[in-house]
């Protein structure tokens, strides 16, 4: 796949920006489909952590019915911290990144082609497993339906403030540990609002207020973040 | 006009000289501040009618509370001011004041809840203000975080910059979605008497806000000193001080 980008690239700077976009996408998905097993550990991760919380709290489904959307929000948001160490490490420890940073198309778009891989391969099985894992906590079916709405609209803000992270973390000791304190406490509005959506539905307001709020903070990271993750990378590639 | 070359002193070896002589004037007046505002704050100022003795923490508890905000924009600032304009000594500034920020955002949220056993009856209550100066801690804690992790203090000064900088443009975004989060969700929000404060009150409270603030300025004149000396260590200007030489 390396050469065959290079390739890609010598054959002229004609490439468009959607077909840098669909060729970096698909080829980030072969590779992941390459190593099933990370993405697997991914949301294995997630319906553990999911588990753990009525093993800890006590099987009384009054109490985790009003815990559900927070506690599989947190899950989810552990589960993507989780993988975003590979989302540039690969491609940086065997020289592909230093390759990709020399493309005349811009950088920021080959990000968003990154992230958007990312997000398929980390966050939506996420968003495919949470109803089965909202019906442990009997939630109810109108509940599933913005628990799933929420999430399909909060997960990738995660993988693109995660991404960030990530690339200003590229190749540090430790960096697993430490991209996780740096992203975390970003990542707090996409809690409140996604959780915030579902808790209204349950005690029964609207959750319109909550998702229009989510969906500015997707919008706001579509078009701020690729850019803030190209210059994290040129710092930290130079 | 006084004429005065601000750029001179954006090299950290005329700022490394012009720091240490105004170390000791900013730590002087800090001194005089901290002992008149606390003797204000405890003899002077009248006992509060609601909250009596123990609003008296206030006076060290509102200035931190204020000086952890400000100090993290300036720090954001510096930041900025380094990753565009390449300047060194401007990272070197956003690195020094980063300890003092954490240290005030971590004094806010304990004398808080000091002052929140006594009048709330709880340590901690997930009010907005209180998760949001957390937050700032956890901010504060990232950006030294990854500053130490970064072996090249270059690559780690523009790293670090580039965190400070888009936690500054979170921390509204932050600060509205918790205050909303809390709103929507837990009825009661507590709320202190808005009544207009004793004059007293409002001079012991300046004068410990001022105190503070010179306080943080020595000390990050004080870190920005040690940064220079370790930075520039290779450097000849460096070996000709008078403290190296001895």
């Amino acid at each position: 796949m390396n050469s065959q980008l290079i390739a890609q690239q010598k054959s002229g700077a004609d490439l468009s920006l959607t077909r840098l976009l669909i060729l970096v996408i698909r080829r980030d998905l072969v590779l992941a489909m390459r190593r099933r097993a990370d993405v697997l550990t991914t949301l294995i991760f997630f319906v553990i952590v999911v588990t753990l919380f009525p093993l800890g709290v006590g099987p009384e489904l009054n109490l985790l019915r009003t815990m559900a959307p927070g506690t599989l929000w947190v899950a989810a948001l552990l589960a993507s911290m989780l993988s975003l160490g590979r989302l540039f490490s690969a491609d940086y420890l065997d020289g592909t990144l230093e390759q990709m940073m020399l493309i005349p198309q811009s950088l920021s778009a080959l990000v968003l082609g990154k992230m958007a891989a990312h997000w398929m391969v980390s966050g939506l099985p996420l968003v495919l497993m949470a109803p089965v894992l909202g019906l442990q906590f009997d939630m109810s079916a109108e509940a599933l339906g913005i628990l799933i709405l929420s999430l399909l609209m909060g997960t990738p803000i995660l993988s693109m403030i995660g991404s960030i992270g990530a690339a200003l973390t590229l190749g540090l000791r430790g960096g697993g540990v430490l991209v996780s304190l740096l992203v975390l406490p970003l990542c707090i509005p996409v809690l409140v609002f996604g959780a915030g959506a579902v808790e209204a539905v349950t005690s029964g307001i609207s959750p319109v207020s909550h998702l229009s709020l989510l969906g500015a903070l997707l919008l706001l990271a579509f078009v701020s973040t690729p850019w803030v993750t190209a210059t994290a990378l040129r710092i930290s590639m130079e | 006009m006084l004429a005065i070359n601000w750029f001179k002193y954006s090299a950290p070896s005329t700022f490394y000289g012009a720091a240490g002589k105004m170390i000791p004037w900013f730590a002087g007046a800090s001194a005089i501040l901290f002992i008149v505002g606390l003797y204000m704050g405890f003899f002077v100022a009248p006992t509060d009618v609601q909250q009596s003795e123990a609003y008296r923490i206030m006076f060290i508890h509102v200035p931190v509370s204020i000086l952890s905000m400000i100090i993290y924009l300036i720090m954001a600032g510096y930041a900025a001011l380094g990753l565009i304009f390449n300047t060194r000594l401007s990272a070197m500034m956003a690195s020094a004041l980063a300890p003092t920020g954490a240290l005030f955002a971590f004094l806010s949220l304990w004398t808080g809840a000091l002052w929140g056993k006594p009048m709330w009856g709880a340590w901690w209550v997930w009010d907005a203000r209180l998760t949001s100066e957390l937050i700032l801690l956890f901010l504060y804690l990232g950006f030294i975080a990854l500053h130490a992790s970064i072996d090249d203090p270059r690559r780690g000064d523009r790293a670090s910059a580039l965190l400070a900088i888009i936690g500054s443009v979170n921390v509204p975004i932050i600060y509205f979605s918790v205050k909303w989060w809390n709103t929507l969700h837990q009825g009661a929000t507590i709320k202190l008497s808005g009544t207009s404060m004793h004059v007293a009150m409002q001079q012991s409270l300046l004068t410990m806000f001022l105190a503070c603030w010179l306080f943080a300025i020595t000390m990050a004149l004080l870190r920005v000193r040690s940064i220079i000396l370790e930075r520039e260590r290779n450097n000849q200007w460096v070996m000709d001080l008078a403290e190296i030489k001895k």
